[in-house]
Order: structure tokens, then C-alpha cells, then sequence
């Protein structure tokens, strides 16, 4: 298998025999998601115009509890130094790797947003909407996400840090994302919300593997 | 060949060691000695480049190893503190996956002398944090001689093992050194006349 | 071309030149935030639709242009300090970055203030405001991913991650926030605006700006000076400089008097 395939593959294995670790996430997104009808309104009214913001904000809560064992593991047992040590280029590497998490962490999101939706009383056109900020936005979650995994793999109470540093930057991702399922309600266009939902992606597809890789780096001290 | 020059090297603002040079020709052992927290996992870690010096630079063959990895990755083998190896799969895939990252290719037959040769026979299928600490040094160890390296950075290598597993480690090094290769190791037992003939270096603890 | 500012690489040129800087950045500040504050408040002409509560500008905008403006300095320390591995820029990035984000609280509580007698409310969702607040959630992100490593050097290097990740995205996040501003606001004008402003505005509030920029200088480079003391600590130009402190102080104490013969 080539050097990278192994990466994906050695990821994946290691992904369904910690599976308690990828349902848990989902099932606090669940749980969130569930709060809003208890707390604010079950009017199907009010459920659809809160629901976009509510399955983003509960999305980003709980990517951040994913997040965490995107390098922990590698960190605390070796494997990543013996990564440093193989030759191949780091950035390369934590692309695999994001890849990987992200395959792991949101198709199960992608296969759940049916029941979110349902939930939140939201129409098919707001839903379409949504997958499609889904697909192009949570990419985005995982890679500048990593960069600041990262910095906090090797600190005790990385969690609440973690989310510290990381919500303030997802917050322009949550407008554009709720914008257009918004504007999905309305019957409007929405690709412009999406475009520059893209073009974040492809600026944090060329630079985060670099950030990720010295991130790692400084971890490593 | 490997050499420091002029390293310096602080951590949480303590200077663990100024200006320290030291060359290691092919055909040596050399015996890192010193105090706990002298720096000597320091300075082995800025050997293999994972950590970076304050100052100074290091060389392998004349090339600084900042400025090309791959070279000297190629003929090198780390083994720290931590194992390296992932707890919840086998023997046998973390030591396939870890092969395949480094771009060394073994055949299978090879692959199970190396796990007989380490005793863990019988044991490369269950997941590693099911062995015992000595068992997965083994597991981490096995690599020793799947990767034939020319340099070996070795921190602590004998923890954990037994005294058959120390004897067979300072026999390899033994007959490492003789094939024309490089150590260096630390350890906090001495090295007895299995490793054969070695160089000591002191670190000492600064305040 | 940048060469004279090697030097100050080195913990000791640092610490000196905060020495000489410091009493210049106090008088500076202190004589700037006087006349302009005075002025301000007190003698400059009443706007026609504000009335004086609009008087508030002439803090909360040098608060708001400096908040911002030290974050982009914080970033420009942190890339000094990743590409030529200086220690002192990373010192004078943590030494700002607390006084960045109080300059970032006052433009919030200033601009709330302003908003009560405008709006009727203590907290509107205002595109400034709400870019502020989130500069202040960078800026305390910086100071907790500081404080949670032990060794100040790697320290350094994680937070100035952050700064350059945050610096990198202030604009993404003030544009994003203006859009959703209008979408949900509708097409009301700003009364953080100012499009035309008179010159008997225009001075008090460049002057201070000028005093709240000596005073950020001013309390930096106590900071710095107390960064680089601590750590610092066991170099013989730090041991020397606090046995020339110690006794200076107290020239009748015992203590003094046998150090002083030690020496």
C-alpha cells in the first residue's frame, strides 16, 4: 500500500475499534439538538426558524468533543514521533489524517441530519440547503479545527480550551451556513453563501496541513 | 557520522546544557550517562531532530539535518520513551503500518522470525495494551531488526525488559557496532561487557 | 534593512531599551489623555443630533482602533518570533496581549454606553459591537493557551499560532458579521459612523488616540520588563541588576549594610 494509504487505513481501523468514541459525539448532537423544543418552543413555527442555527451550533459543540482524538492517541503513545521520524512530509500526513477524522466523525452527521431536520420541522428545500453547508462546512470544522488540536494535544484540560480558541473562529462558518438554509426558507438563492462557504475551504485546505504540521511540531517542543 | 555542534538547549527556562559538541564516528557506542533531569532525553531528541537546540546545529554525514530529513531518516532509528505503537491494534498491524511509513519493505517470514526472536509469539494478534510493559517494549523493540538502520538513538532502551531481553539487546548492539553502525543510548543500569566496547559521555545536572 | 532591530533579540537590549522607553510612554500618556479627554468631554462643540452623549467617542473610538491595531502588532510579534526564533518577541507579544484586551473591553462598555441613550438599550447587536466582542473572545483565547503550558518558550510559540490564526481571520469575521448585521437589522445607519466629522471634533480625538496609544506603550513595556525579569531569572545581568536594587533601597538596613561587604 502506498505511504499516505496506510495512514488512511491504520486511521480507519483504529476509528471502528474505538467506536464508543465516534457515537458518543452524535448522541450529545442529538441530545442538544433535543434541548430546543424543551427549553424554547415545540411551535412548529418557531422550531424552523431557530432550526438552522440550532443543528450548526449543535453541530460545532459537538465536533469540537470529536476533535479531541484526531492526534491525541498518536501523541500520548509515540506514533506521532515515529510519523516525524518516517520521512514523510508532516503536512502531508495531518491532511491524511484530517481526511480520515472527517470521514469518520461526519458521515455519521450527514446520515443523522434527516432526523435533525425532521425535528426541527424544517422544509426539504431548507434541508437540501443544509446538507450542502453540511458537506462544504464541516471540512472546514475539521481542518482549522486541527490546527488548534494540535497546539492542545499535549495539555491536560485541553477541552474547554479548545473550544475557547476554536468557536470565535468558526462564528463566520455559522452566518454564511444559517444564511442559506435561511435563505432556502425563503425560496431564495442562496450561492453566494455557499461560494464563500467553499472558498474559506479551499484557503484552509492549502494553508491548515502547514499550520497542523507546526502546531504539532510545537507540541512535540 | 553524527555530530553536535555548540548545542544549547533550555527548557522552562533552565538551561540543561551550553555549547555541548560531541562527534560519533561509525563503528561506536556512545554511553549517555547522567543525573535525572541532566537533559539527556533532551539532547538525544535534538539529535534525531524532533526537538529543536536554542543554538547549534546537527550534522550527519556533514549535512545539517534541519535542512534535509529524508537522508538521515533514512538510517536512522529512534526508540524514546513512549512506544510507539497504538494500543488497540495488534502486534503484528502496528508493526505492518509502521514498515510501511518508514518505506521499509520485510516479507512476512522475516516479520515472524523477528516476533519469535522477541518471544511474542503467539501474541501478535491481540491488541497491545493487553501485554504487559515489557511486552510492548518488545512489540516497540522488534523494529530494531526489522529496520536495518545504521544509526540508533536509544533512550532508555532496557526498560521494562527482563534480564534474557537485556542480554539479547546489548548482544545486537554489539554486533551492530561491529557491522560499522552508530548508537547512542542512555540507560540508568550500566552497560555490561555484552554491549562491548563503549564511549561515555556525562551530562551533568546544571542549576 | 532591519537590522537595528537584532539586537533587541537579546533579553538585556530588550530590558534596557523598555527602561529608556517607559518614563517617555507615561508623560506621553499622561499629557495626551489629559488635554484630549478634557477637551473632549468638556469643551468641544455639542453634536446637532447626539447632543453629549455623543462625547463618548472620544474613548470608545481610539479604544476600538487600538484594540484592533494591538492584536495586528500581537500577530506581527508572533511571526517576528517564528521566523527569527526570538525570545523577546514572544515576551512582547504576551506583554501586550492583556493590555489589548482591556483597550477591547472599554470599546465594548463605551459603546454599550453609548447605545443606552441612542437605542434604549445597554446591548444592541450592532456590527462593531459584535466584531468586538469577538476580538476580545480571540484575545482571551491567546491568554489561556498561554497560560496552560509550563514552558513559557513553547508557550510563546502555541499562543502566537493563535494570534496569527486569529489575525487571519478579524477580517473574515468583521465582514461576516457586518453581512449578518444587515440581514437582520435592516438598512439602519450606524451611529458608530462617522462619515464627516469637524476639525473641533477631529482633534481632541486624534490626540487621544495618541495618549491611548503612549499608555498601551507605557503599560507594555512595564510588562515586558516584568516578563523578561521572571524569566529571566537566573542570568547574572537579572542577579545583578536586583542586588543594585537591593541596595540602593534600604542604605541603613543591616541586611544592606552586609551585602554591601559581601560585594
Amino acid at each position: 500500500m502506498s505511504l499516505y494509504q496506510g495512514i488512511f487505513k491504520r486511521d480507519m481501523q483504529v476509528a471502528f475499534k474505538q467506536k464508543a468514541e465516534l457515537v458518543q459525539p452524535l448522541m450529545f448532537l442529538l441530545m442538544v439538538v433535543t434541548l430546543f423544543p424543551l427549553g424554547v418552543s415545540p411551535s412548529p413555527d418557531t422550531l424552523q426558524r431557530i432550526g438552522p442555527g440550532v443543528i450548526w451550533i449543535a453541530a460545532i459543540l459537538s465536533s469540537l468533543m470529536a476533535m479531541e482524538r484526531l492526534f491525541r492517541d498518536d501523541f500520548q503513545d509515540g506514533s506521532l514521533e515515529q510519523y516525524m521520524l518516517s520521512g514523510m512530509p508532516l503536512p502531508a500526513v495531518s491532511a491524511v489524517k484530517v481526511a480520515a477524522h472527517w470521514l469518520v466523525s461526519f458521515v455519521p452527521l450527514l446520515l443523522l441530519s434527516p432526523l435533525l431536520a425532521m425535528f426541527l420541522n424544517l422544509t426539504v428545500d431548507m434541508y437540501i440547503a443544509l446538507v450542502l453547508t453540511l458537506i462544504l462546512g464541516t471540512p472546514l470544522l475539521s481542518l482549522i479545527g486541527a490546527i488548534a488540536v494540535g497546539l492542545t494535544v499535549g495539555l491536560q484540560k485541553g477541552g474547554v480550551l479548545l473550544a475557547l480558541l476554536l468557536i470565535p473562529v468558526f462564528i463566520p462558518l455559522l452566518i454564511f451556513a444559517t444564511s442559506a438554509v435561511d435563505s432556502a426558507a425563503l425560496q431564495l438563492p442562496y450561492h453566494a453563501q455557499l461560494a464563500i462557504i467553499a472558498a474559506m475551504l479551499l484557503l484552509a485546505a492549502a494553508l491548515a496541513p502547514f499550520a497542523i504540521a507546526y502546531s504539532l511540531k510545537v507540541s512535540q517542543n | 557520522m553524527l555530530e553536535a555542534r555548540e548545542l544549547t538547549c533550555s527548557k522552562r527556562d533552565r538551561t540543561l546544557f551550553e555549547g555541548l559538541s560531541l562527534v560519533v564516528e561509525p563503528g561506536e557506542l556512545l554511553y549517555l550517562r547522567g543525573p535525572n533531569g541532566a537533559g539527556k532525553t533532551s539532547l538525544l531528541r535534538i539529535l534525531t531532530g524532533l526537538s529543536s537546540p536554542d543554538s547549534g546545529v546537527v550534522l550527519y554525514n556533514g549535512m545539517d539535518i534541519s535542512a534535509d530529513k529524508t537522508g538521515y531518516y533514512q538510517d536512522l532509528f529512534y526508540l524514546g520513551h513512549k512506544s510507539g505503537t497504538n494500543g488497540s491494534l495488534s502486534a503484528l498491524d502496528n508493526l505492518s503500518f509502521w514498515l510501511a511509513q518508514h518505506n521499509v519493505s520485510v516479507p512476512v517470514n522475516t516479520l515472524f522470525d523477528v516476533l519469535e526472536k522477541v518471544g511474542l509469539v503467539g501474541l501478535e494478534d491481540v491488541p497491545v495494551r493487553y501485554l504487559s510493559a515489557g511486552q510492548q517494549r518488545r512489540v516497540a523493540l522488534s523494529r530494531l531488526w526489522l529496520k536495518l538502520a545504521k544509526v540508533w538513538i536509544l533512550d532508555e532502551p532496557f526498560t521494562a525488559l527482563d534480564v534474557k531481553g537485556v542480554h539479547m539487546l546489548e548482544k545486537s548492539m554489539k554486533e551492530h557496532v561491529g557491522r560499522g553502525g552508530l548508537i547512542i543510548t542512555t540507560s540508568h543500569q550500566h552497560l555490561s561487557e555484552t554491549a562491548g566496547e563503549h564511549r561515555v559521555f556525562d551530562l551533568e545536572y546544571r542549576f | 534593512m532591519w537590522k537595528w532591530l537584532h539586537p533587541y533579540a537579546k533579553t538585556e537590549r530588550a530590558y534596557q531599551l523598555c527602561l529608556t522607553l517607559q518614563p517617555w510612554f507615561w508623560v506621553g500618556a499622561l499629557a495626551c489623555l489629559s488635554v484630549g479627554t478634557v477637551w473632549g468631554l468638556a469643551f468641544a462643540p455639542q453634536d446637532y443630533q447626539q447632543g453629549d452623549s455623543f462625547r463618548i467617542i472620544y474613548i470608545h473610538v481610539p479604544s476600538a482602533i487600538l484594540s484592533m491595531g494591538t492584536y495586528v502588532a500581537m500577530a506581527i510579534a508572533a511571526l517576528v518570533g517564528m521566523v527569527w526564533q526570538w525570545r523577546t518577541a514572544y515576551m512582547s507579544m504576551i506583554a501586550m496581549a492583556p493590555i489589548g484586551a482591556v483597550m477591547t473591553f472599554i470599546a465594548l462598555f463605551t459603546g454599550a454606553a453609548w447605545g443606552k441613550p441612542m437605542w434604549g438599550a445597554w446591548w444592541v447587536w450592532d456590527a462593531r459591537l459584535t466584531s468586538e466582542l469577538i476580538l476580545l473572545f480571540l484575545y482571551m483565547g491567546v491568554i489561556a493557551l498561554y497560560g496552560a503550558f509550563e514552558d513559557k518558550q513553547q508557550a510563546g510559540k502555541a499562543a502566537g499560532v493563535m494570534a496569527l490564526v486569529g489575525v487571519v481571520n478579524i477580517p473574515i469575521i468583521h465582514y461576516s458579521v457586518e453581512w449578518w448585521n444587515t440581514l437582520h437589522q435592516g438598512a439602519t445607519i450606524s451611529k458608530f459612523d462617522n462619515p464627516s466629522i469637524a476639525p473641533e471634533m477631529l482633534w481632541p480625538l486624534l490626540i487621544n488616540l495618541l495618549g491611548f496609544a503612549f499608555f498601551i506603550g507605557a503599560v507594555t513595556t512595564v510588562r515586558l520588563r516584568n516578563e523578561i525579569v521572571l524569566r529571566e531569572m537566573h542570568r547574572p545581568w537579572v542577579q545583578a541588576l536586583a542586588m543594585n536594587k537591593a541596595l540602593n533601597q534600604q542604605p541603613g538596613d543591616a541586611a544592606t549594610a552586609s551585602l554591601k561587604e559581601g560585594s
